[in-house]
């Protein structure tokens, strides 16, 4: 007779904190007191803030202890499970997610708060036991579309729910999907790009470690809508965890005929298999991925044909982001109203953003489309840090936009960012101090796309690099006005030529800092540095006037 | 129909099919939009941005290279954004490329250069790092490589991939260090390489550059002239670029109707022998007391050695009669000269003992076609047959070896369209690679594989009937035969697994049309004729002729072979394959011709020749521009021959292993000195033009047959070879059109061209076949000639390899093919040779009943244990030492496919 459950979060960065010797000091410890027939210890997924790992969850009771060590266990497990006191001091900071919809204060009337569609069950199963997920209704989605829905009807229920791409382009799903119904093809494929990449981006890794089911149910939905029998996961090379975790899910959910052939005993039949990237960035723009799938190097195709035309292996082909997919069972499951009553008219549901920077709580949180980045700010991440004070924000990744502060209150959703000139993104929100320069912030995001660069492209490839190395000269304050123009005509130019979205992304923090903070690159070309952050004069330059920029 | 689309750029309004680019709807506006990584032969990247335009309502400029024209589209080609757009690319390319242009071969060629100037870009001086990568990095011998000038367009990546099909080059490293590599880094031959060169070819920038070009001049100072390929029949046209009286490199053109930008590394790199230190420039005569720099000749006038071959020839013709006199003629010369040819030994030596080396590669085609269909050539082009076959059945070809570039649109149809191959060949040559089935079946098993694979067809009910019934005849007796080929009968004759026959009956049933390719493995043996007829039993039953992408498709070895057998240098036809038998011919000819008493009787052939010089009974033997003592079987039977001869006269341009047994040598000319035309493998007639003056004395080949002729007697005066073919024209049908005039005007005219207005016959037999109903043959099995025993336990097959041909008269005398392939090579199965103690690289003897050969071992599964494979093109490694005379009966061509030899290790 089990009394008691103690869960563990289990995602890389619990691990990497010592879950895995915390959970054999719970088991020891069980042993040592005789309870183990009595208290069962598992793993669980991810929990929301990444200052409470790793995470432990004792239910009945419902008790959230963190961080907890391998000592604290022992403790734990003599208080409450054999004494039943709880250890007060080693109680978790409060939870993030509620779930429950909270009234903002000064916002009457209108309702914000954090609201759990993918999230729902990441953190409170054990993702490596399929029956957890379908206790919580797993397979629920896929059952119901079997037997209820047409595969016409499904593309038009998510078009319906207006669900769009949670990628970072925002493109509507539903309309994809009919995109890919519509083609004449014997073969189709669902891809699902799981090779999350943006800096600062962990959403879909949380996703996958802590629910990895939820993406294998909504492929099968995808692929029962538009008529594929084949799905392929691409995952990012150093997702480890995630992969092991999907590729016992697969396991099971074929052995209880979830995946394969004749699922649910019906005609349709959808196989799944995982690839594994090897580290290249570009490789989650899809067209890449998709090149990189096939076994080719990895660089983006000429669109058109899209992949929905001619897609992997020249197929029809649906490419979703993780975070999409886990959209998928919820919408069938709940139904449309459902979905549409969250977020706004314009971009309904919710979006998991990833925080981090100088603010008190980093981490996950899914919230309806349409908060505001200073409700984030305040609200969810605690505030700035003691003593500082905000700057900007970076929403979307590397290759987002400069957010100043008086733009703090755009809302968060895909139209509203565009029409301010800035993007949602993969939902990475770094938040900025004072004390950050934006030369050298620039400088290393910079480095990342001159790395990550594919080299197809003439502007990219080599504009990349000289914004590089004008940048790399303005932290050491050895630049001119001169290389200042020629930094934002490259920048002009390969955001307006380059191949693919890394190029045209890589240029729009030279270009919003610019267009924010441009006394900040004027000062450094008078060697200051108003954050006193870069190295200035500390290396050997090339003296300035010996640099010529005479691009046009 | 195909969709229009109409758009409007820089507000001139056009109209283009629905799948046309923007870039593609400008130039049909004579819009000019510089690009780099486009080619219109290769698929587009878009990668260098450089084609960049402005669209109305399109966020973002677009590359026109890529960007579909749409109905409504408003472009703008020429704003200052898109010029300052362009004018960024071009700069971003300068900071990291040499500034070199003084000293770069391509300077003026260069197309960087030309959108640098155009477009007034300013050279960077100091504007951050530049890549500093080894200049000729690559030790191809052909190839120079300088990844400093690079400027990854990727087009030699797509040649590469998409023309030659070989995936040499690729992108290595990523973003600034992006670097284009061969293989994984390696040179260029050790990542499959075939120096081909076609890379160079698409190369806009000095990158990649062909190495034996180096130094000569930029293309400003060269003069090209247009002209076809001197090696195989594929018709390949080039332009050869002149400077200073010599040629110094070969270009590819896209004008070019067979091939295009491609071409072979013997077409591309093979034309050094042009200049060769070796090349006759005087004529010479046998003289014990020397004279010159050949031991055992002394120079002479033109007027002394011509008349001594005019009265020798005439001597003979005269006093042991007409039969006694033997000319020789050559698939390596062009129409018009062996046109002249047969006239010489028709109209002047009275007899038809003239006779060529298409005797010996394609003889059996020619009569295995000719009497079922009515006509002995390839039925399809090119063009159809490689490009809309389902499925190419290639049989007895090496075909990416010998018709390179035939072989590489096989290649990229099966790549690209999904072409199925079958390939049946007792060797896994390199397009096995490609085959979706390898009937590997045991040499000279031939009609039994192709009787057994029928008969699978036939049982299946897979025949098409309705095309039998209509256009066939003799169907019954072919199937009877045919009946007794069983699967466990075929399967023991040709050791080719019964599932495998079942598999190739299969293919060709649910992939029709198909085309059938054959070479010389199928011609050369005893039961050549009956291969072929065969094949052609093959194709009427499936209904595969007549038709686009269909055929029976010999393909045609040497450059002229197929226009040597048009003219009649065949002993038994006169030109267009008039019978020599037919009193009705022997009239016309007669007449045309202003003489009497032509002979009526066919003459003999290549290797009767020999048998006749052997055996005393042909005393004179004019042999021109051919070798026999290369490429003739069992050579020591021919060496007897030539030294029993009483009188040899040798027209050449080397000093070949014939010429040296000859009292006359006439010096003559090549391909480059010459006018004249050439008919490819696809009955294409294409010009052939003097690009160079011929060295020393030497005389173009037509003049020096005139010059006999008259001197005999019989006055040959010509203006110029034009005037030749328009003889050729009146007296020839199925050239009846063929001028000039009309070629150097631009038609392209595959025989039959029955008029001055007639536009040429593509394919052949469409709707009906030339004679009438395709005839079925009924053809059984029967054994090689010699098989392997207790002491000559291998089976030695022979042929050719990419780098080299035929006797290598030619390519060994080209320092650049010599690189890529310097000594002969045996190969043999590694099981074999482990039995017999040999490693690769070790040198073995290869003996048979009639002689021997020294040659080095490569040990590959190339062969099949108990095979080896030899060549003809060194003399000392020379297959014809040990290859049999064995005749087939009706075509006369040897069995030089099968021999039995045995193999030893020389300590």
């Amino acid at each position: 007779m089990i009394r008691a459950r103690i869960l563990i979060s289990s995602d890389s960065l619990s691990l990497s904190r010592g879950a895995e010797e915390t959970k054999l000091a719970f088991e020891a410890e069980l042993s040592r007191y005789g309870l183990l027939d009595e208290v069962q210890v598992a793993y669980m997924g991810p929990a929301d803030r990444t200052d409470a790992l790793p995470l432990v969850i004792i239910y009945p009771e419902g008790t959230r202890y963190g961080p907890v060590t391998p000592a604290d266990a022992a403790y734990i497990v003599e208080e409450q499970l054999y004494k039943g006191r709880v250890v007060e001091q080693l109680l978790a900071p409060p939870e993030m997610l509620s779930g429950e919809i909270a009234h903002l204060p000064g916002r009457t009337g209108i309702t914000y708060a954090q609201k759990r569609v993918v999230l729902q069950r990441a953190g409170s199963i054990d993702p490596t036991d399929i029956e957890e997920y379908i206790a919580e209704d797993g397979y629920f989605a896929l059952g119901a579309v079997l037997s209820d829905f047409s595969p016409h009807a499904v593309v038009e229920t998510i078009k319906e729910s207006g669900l769009q791409g949670r990628g970072g382009a925002g493109f509507p799903t539903g309309l994809k999907w009919s995109f890919v119904e519509s083609q004449q093809s014997a073969q189709k494929f669902i891809v699902c790009n799981a090779d999350e990449s943006e800096p600062g981006t962990f959403k879909d890794r949380l996703i996958l470690e802590g629910d990895p089911h939820v993406v294998l149910e909504a492929m099968a939905i995808a692929g029962y809508a538009v008529g594929a029998d084949q799905g392929w996961i691409y995952i990012r090379g150093e997702y480890g965890q995630a992969r092991e975790r999907l590729e016992l899910a697969i396991q099971q959910a074929e052995e209880y005929g979830l995946l394969g052939d004749n699922i649910m005993e019906s005609d349709f039949s959808f196989h799944i298999h995982l690839h594994a990237g090897a580290g290249a960035y570009i490789c989650g723009e899809e067209t890449a991925l998709l090149e990189s799938l096939e076994g080719k190097r990895g660089i983006p195709r000429i669109r058109p044909p899209y992949p929905t035309v001619a897609g992997f292996r020249d197929k029809p082909t649906v490419v979703n982001n993780v975070e999409t997919l886990a959209n998928i069972p919820p919408i069938i499951h709940n139904g449309v109203e459902w979905f549409r009553s969250i977020g706004t008219e314009h971009c309904p549901g919710a979006k998991v953003y990833t925080m981090l920077g100088d603010v008190n709580i980093t981490g996950l949180i899914e919230v309806p489309m349409g908060i505001t980045l200073r409700e984030v700010l305040d609200i969810y991440s605690g505030g700035m840090k003691a003593g500082k004070t905000f700057k900007c924000a970076q929403t979307g990744g590397a290759s987002g936009s400069f957010i100043p502060p008086e733009m703090l209150d755009v809302p968060l959703d895909y139209k509203s960012m565009q029409e301010q000139g800035a993007s949602l993104g993969s939902g990475a929100l770094l938040i900025c101090a004072e004390d950050t320069c934006i030369v050298d912030l620039a400088y290393v995001l910079m480095r990342f796309f001159q790395a990550e660069s594919c080299g197809k492209c003439t502007p990219c490839r080599i504009g990349t690099t000289r914004m590089l190395e004008i940048l790399a000269r303005m932290r050491h304050g050895q630049s001119s006005t001169e290389e200042l123009l020629a930094l934002e005509e490259i920048a002009t130019q390969v955001q307006e030529l380059s191949f693919c979205g890394l190029g045209q992304a890589a240029a729009v923090p030279i270009i919003t800092g610019l267009r924010y903070f441009r006394e900040e690159f004027e000062a450094h070309l008078a060697g200051h540095c108003p954050a006193e952050v870069c190295p200035l004069d500390k290396v050997n330059q090339p003296a300035p006037e010996t640099i010529q920029h005479n691009y046009l | 129909m195909t969709k229009m689309v109409h758009l409007t750029i820089d507000g001139q309004e056009v109209t283009v099919p629905a799948n046309s680019t923007v870039l593609e709807a400008s130039q049909q506006l004579g819009i000019t939009i510089p690009t780099l990584c486009h080619h219109p032969d290769l698929t587009p990247t878009g990668a260098c941005r450089l084609c960049v335009v402005e669209v109305e309502g399109m966020r973002n400029l677009e590359t026109s290279c890529t960007l579909p024209a749409t109905e409504g589209m408003v472009v703008h080609t020429q704003t200052d954004k898109v010029v300052d757009s362009r004018r960024f690319t071009l700069s971003m390319l300068l900071t990291d490329h040499p500034n070199e242009c003084m000293t770069c071969e391509m300077d003026g060629d260069c197309e960087l250069q030309r959108w640098v100037y155009e477009y007034d870009v300013q050279w960077p001086e100091h504007s951050g790092a530049r890549h500093s990568r080894p200049v000729d990095s690559d030790p191809n011998p052909v190839v120079l490589v300088d990844m400093n000038k690079c400027i990854l367009c990727g087009r030699c990546v797509r040649a590469c991939a998409e023309i030659q099909g070989r995936d040499v080059w690729n992108f290595s490293e990523r973003g600034f260090d992006t670097l284009v590599v061969a293989g994984a880094n390696q040179p260029m031959l050790d990542a499959d390489c075939e120096s081909c060169g076609n890379c160079v070819a698409y190369c806009p920038v000095g990158a990649l550059f062909d190495k034996p070009s180096q130094g000569w001049g930029r293309a400003t100072y060269q003069t090209k002239v247009r002209t076809t390929c001197t090696y195989c029949g594929v018709g390949c046209q080039f332009d050869l670029n002149v400077k200073d009286g010599k040629i110094t490199r070969v270009t590819s053109t896209p004008e070019a109707p067979a091939n295009g930008m491609a071409l072979c590394v013997k077409g591309r790199y093979g034309w050094d022998f042009v200049h060769s230190d070796e090349r006759l420039t005087v004529p010479l005569i046998r003289d014990a007391n020397g004279g010159s720099k050949y031991p055992g000749f002394r120079e002479a006038t033109w007027d002394e050695a011509l008349d001594l071959v005019a009265q020798k020839l005439t001597y003979h013709r005269d006093h042991s009669g007409p039969d006694s006199v033997g000319y020789l003629s050559s698939a390596k010369c062009t129409n018009e000269e062996n046109y002249l040819m047969q006239k010489l030994a028709r109209a002047v030596g009275k007899t038809n003992n003239v006779d060529h080396c298409a005797r010996l590669c394609h003889s059996s085609t020619v009569a295995g076609l000719a009497s079922t269909l009515g006509s002995g050539a390839m039925t399809n082009s090119i063009e159809d047959s490689t490009g809309d076959a389902k499925l190419y059945f290639v049989t007895g070809s090496n075909t990416t070896e010998q018709h390179p570039v035939i072989g590489i649109k096989m290649r990229k149809a099966i790549r690209e369209k999904g072409v199925k191959l079958i390939v049946a060949d007792p060797r896994k040559i390199d397009l096995c690679k490609l085959a979706v089935l390898h009937l590997q079946q045991r040499p000279g098993t031939d009609v039994a594989l192709f009787n057994g694979i029928m008969r699978e067809i036939i049982v299946n009910g897979w025949e098409d009937k309705e095309y039998i019934a209509e256009r066939t005849e003799n169907f019954e007796a072919c199937k009877e035969v045919v009946m007794k080929y069983t699967l466990e009968l075929t399967e023991e004759i040709t050791t080719v697994p019964a599932a495998k026959i079942k598999e190739a009956a299969r293919l060709l049933h649910e992939n029709k049309p198909s085309a059938v390719f054959w070479s010389m493995g199928i011609t050369q043996h005893t039961t050549g004729t009956m291969n072929v007829m065969s094949l052609a039993n093959l194709q009427m039953l499936l209904g595969n002729l007549g038709v686009r992408g269909g055929g029976v498709n010999p393909l045609r070895g040497q450059n002229n072979v197929q226009g040597a057998c048009d003219l009649g240098t065949l002993s038994n036809v006169y030109p267009g394959y008039q019978k020599v038998v037919d009193p009705a011919m022997k009239e016309k000819f007669e007449a045309f011709w202003g003489v009497e008493g032509l002979s009526d009787k066919v003459g003999l052939t290549v290797v009767e020749l020999m048998n006749a010089a052997h055996d005393g009974d042909l005393k004179a033997l004019y042999v021109f521009a051919e070798n026999p003592m290369t490429s003739d079987p069992d050579l020591n039977h021919v060496k007897v021959a030539l030294e029993t001869l009483d009188f040899l006269v040798v027209q050449d341009i080397f000093m070949t292993e014939t010429a040296q047994y000859a009292t006359v040598i006439l010096p003559s000319t090549c391909f480059a000195e010459k006018e004249g035309t050439f008919t490819s493998t696809e009955r294409r007639i294409q010009r052939v033009r003097k690009a160079v003056q011929a060295p020393g004395e030497s005389r173009p080949d037509w003049q020096i047959i005139c010059e006999v002729g008259t001197r005999m007697g019989y006055p040959m005066h010509y203006a110029s070879p034009a005037d030749v073919m328009d003889e050729i024209a009146a007296c020839t049908p199925i050239y009846s059109g063929v001028h000039y005039w009309r070629l150097d005007a631009g038609a392209q005219l595959a025989w039959p061209v029955r008029g001055d207005e007639h536009p040429g016959t593509p394919i052949l037999h469409v709707g009906k076949f030339a004679r009438g109903l395709g005839l079925f043959t009924a053809n059984e099995h029967l054994e090689p000639r010699e098989a392997p025993d207790a002491e000559y336990p291998f089976t030695m097959t022979t042929g050719r390899v990419l780098y080299h041909w035929h006797g290598g008269e030619q390519t060994r005398r080209s320092e650049s093919l010599l690189a890529l392939y310097p000594e002969p090579l045996v190969e043999i199965n590694p099981d074999d040779a482990d039995r017999l103690g040999i490693v690769d690289g070790d040198q073995i003897k290869l003996a048979s009943r009639r002689g021997e050969l020294v040659a080095r071992a490569w040990l590959t599964d190339r062969v099949a244990p108990g095979l080896v494979f030899s060549t003809f093109h060194f003399p000392a490694g020379n297959a014809n030492w040990l290859t049999g005379a064995f005749l087939d009966p009706v075509a006369k061509i040897p069995e030089y496919k099968v021999s039995a030899v045995k193999v030893e290790k020389i300590a």
